[in-house]
């Protein structure tokens, strides 16, 4: 949570804080008395004011003094010496309040310890209102006060805001709340976002999360996509700028892709599961709010895609078995990571019938040449995602990732004199100059990637074109999160 | 619905410096006019002919080359650009 940018004071001394509703705070009731007698004390009650009735205690009505001292739990017990907190401790435990106030013998009728209750505080009723109350204060955002008359959503359409499908309205309490979802200051910069070049800051792009749809765990994969999105290697301005159908495709992996429930199997890189759904389209609404990316602007795409929304799945690692795309791109095994690929939509590989190895090798190779167009080569890089259908048929084989890599591109070279252009009676192609070319092959070395989801039904696998690769055009780009 | 009607927001709130533009040059003659090379195939073939015709009007020439089309110019160049030539011609694709 946000540091508040000002603190109450706590008075020197020993402080307690408590409320009515607790029977522990009841029960030291008596040890308060011990305390008064023997030391400054100062009794903060948080629900009712005449609680306790000894000694009187100060009534923290707005909760400011719980909130702004992180108070979780009641009793709360804190030394604080010239205006600074020393040490503290919560529910009754005797040797702890004996150690901390210096004051031997307390509460002689008490059990040796009794766990305390929340604190108003941390209440989830209450901890949202307090929060924007309190902490809101660090939120630069502009605030826009939306007219009675006026229909928050239609509004957020009218300015531009929207992808086309409407947005979650991002009030103070929602953007606190998603901010909760990282250690990131709000107003710390993440990165420079293309195409007008803004720095975009942790609150910044919690407001797209909100907007997007996204609870407050998806908020660190957020930042790390666009993190990765708005380097130099992945090339966003030019992806916004390009006439080809492509966006950014985010692919999860590590375990926290389970933490937050993202879908890896069935339907992994379609609709209804929240994470997938609205974590590419968070970054998609920083692009278009806060970079400034719009089609029909400097977004020049001549049919785009519907993964342009956003497009965003898990890799499924528990079962994989040729391992992730993240480990491939030199993440340790088991940390949380996203790679950003300059990708278009997915096309299906039909081949219900291989069970040899090499027939499906050759299957998939026969529809990856095709990709963009039979005779380009070299100038696209591809996801290629296999369920467990296929991905069984390499397994059973022996075949680990790189085998199944070599395997299929073994199938994918083609002589020079088969690309150039008018070669087949079609003009588009390599230059003339490459007619000579013994064998040219479909990808460079690494521009075949594999990732592994889907369900365990269906004898197919999604080819994930991708856009103009390397330094001229864009790089993947595979990020550990940091949260 | 009253916690919803007050939202941040969403965009980067900059304010846009808007420059005048320069006042069109009522000749060419005897400017500098760079042709900036986006790196799209055939866009020289277009800037080799637009070449011929500005000498042909008395300008002087200079050509530039942007390494990928897909990126903006280097600042570098852009800086380059603006130093040595008074007019610039962009090719902007094939």
């Amino acid at each position: 949570m946000p540091a508040p940018t000002q603190s109450p004071a706590l008075p020197d001394g020993i402080v307690v804080v408590l409320k009515e509703e607790c029977a522990t705070c009841h029960s030291v009731s008596t040890v308060l008395r011990q305390l008064d007698e023997a030391t400054t004390l100062t009794v903060y009650t948080q629900d009712d004011p005449g609680f306790p009735e000894s000694p009187v205690p100060v009534h923290d009505a707005d909760l400011a003094i719980s909130w702004h001292h992180h108070i979780e739990t009641v009793p709360t017990v804190i030394r604080v010496v010239d205006g600074v907190e020393v040490e503290r401790t919560v529910g009754w435990h005797r040797n702890e309040w004996e150690r901390i106030t210096g004051i031997g013998g307390l509460g002689p009728d008490l059990p040796l310890m009794r766990p305390g209750c929340g604190s108003m505080s941390v209440d989830p009723d209450l901890v949202d209102e307090l929060n924007v109350r309190f902490g809101a204060s660090v939120l630069a955002s502009r605030r826009i006060d939306v007219a009675d008359a006026e229909d928050e959503m239609e509004m957020m359409f009218t300015r531009g805001w929207t992808d086309g499908l409407p947005v979650v309205p991002p009030t103070e309490v929602r953007v606190m709340r998603m901010l909760a979802g990282t250690t990131r200051r709000p107003f710390d910069v993440v990165a420079t976002v293309p195409p007008d070049l803004v720095e975009v800051t942790v609150e910044k792009v919690a407001v797209a999360a909100v907007m997007a749809g996204c609870l407050p765990e998806y908020l660190p994969w957020v930042l790390t996509a666009v993190e990765a999105a708005c380097t130099h290697e992945f090339n966003m301005h030019g992806l916004l700028a390009t006439t080809m159908p492509v966006g950014p495709v985010i692919v999860c992996s590590g375990p926290g892709t389970h933490a937050i429930g993202m879908n890896s199997g069935g339907n992994a890189l379609g609709q209804g599961n929240r994470a997938n759904s609205t974590i590419g389209r968070a970054l998609q609404l920083v692009v278009r709010n806060v970079g400034g990316g719009r089609p029909g602007e400097v977004d020049r795409a001549t049919h785009g895609s519907p993964g342009k929304i956003g497009f965003c799945f898990a890799e499924n690692d528990v079962d994989s078995p040729y391992g992730t795309l993240a480990v491939e791109h030199r993440i340790e095994p088991g940390v949380d990571a996203v790679t950003l690929f300059a990708g278009e939509g997915t096309r299906c590989v039909v081949d219900q019938l291989s069970r040899e190895p090499d027939s499906l090798a050759r299957s998939l190779a026969a529809s990856l040449q095709a990709m963009h167009h039979p005779k380009l080569v070299l100038g696209f890089d591809a996801i290629l995602v296999m369920g467990p259908e296929h991905a069984r048929v390499f397994a059973e084989a022996g075949w680990d990732r790189e085998r199944i890599v070599a395997g299929i591109s073994e199938h994918l070279n083609r002589p020079g004199s088969e690309l150039v252009r008018g070669a087949g009676g079609m003009s588009e192609g390599l230059p003339v100059a490459f007619a000579d070319a013994p064998s040219l092959p479909k990808f460079r070395p690494g521009g075949l990637m594999l990732a592994y989801a889907g369900n365990g039904t269906g004898l197919f696998s999604e080819i994930i074109g991708g856009w103009a690769n390397g330094d001229v055009g864009s790089k993947p780009v595979t990020r550990a999160v940091t949260y | 619905m009253s916690h919803t009607r007050t939202i941040l927001d969403p965009t980067s709130e900059r304010t846009v410096a808007e420059r005048m533009r320069l006042d069109r040059p009522s000749s060419l003659a005897g400017l500098t006019v760079g042709l900036l090379d986006i790196s799209k195939p055939r866009g020289d073939v277009f800037l080799d002919r637009l070449e011929e015709r500005l000498v042909g009007v008395g300008a002087n020439v200079k050509r530039y080359k942007k390494p990928t089309f897909t990126k903006p110019a280097p600042v570098d160049l852009r800086h380059e650009i603006s130093v040595e030539c008074q007019v610039v011609i962009e090719a902007l694709a094939d």
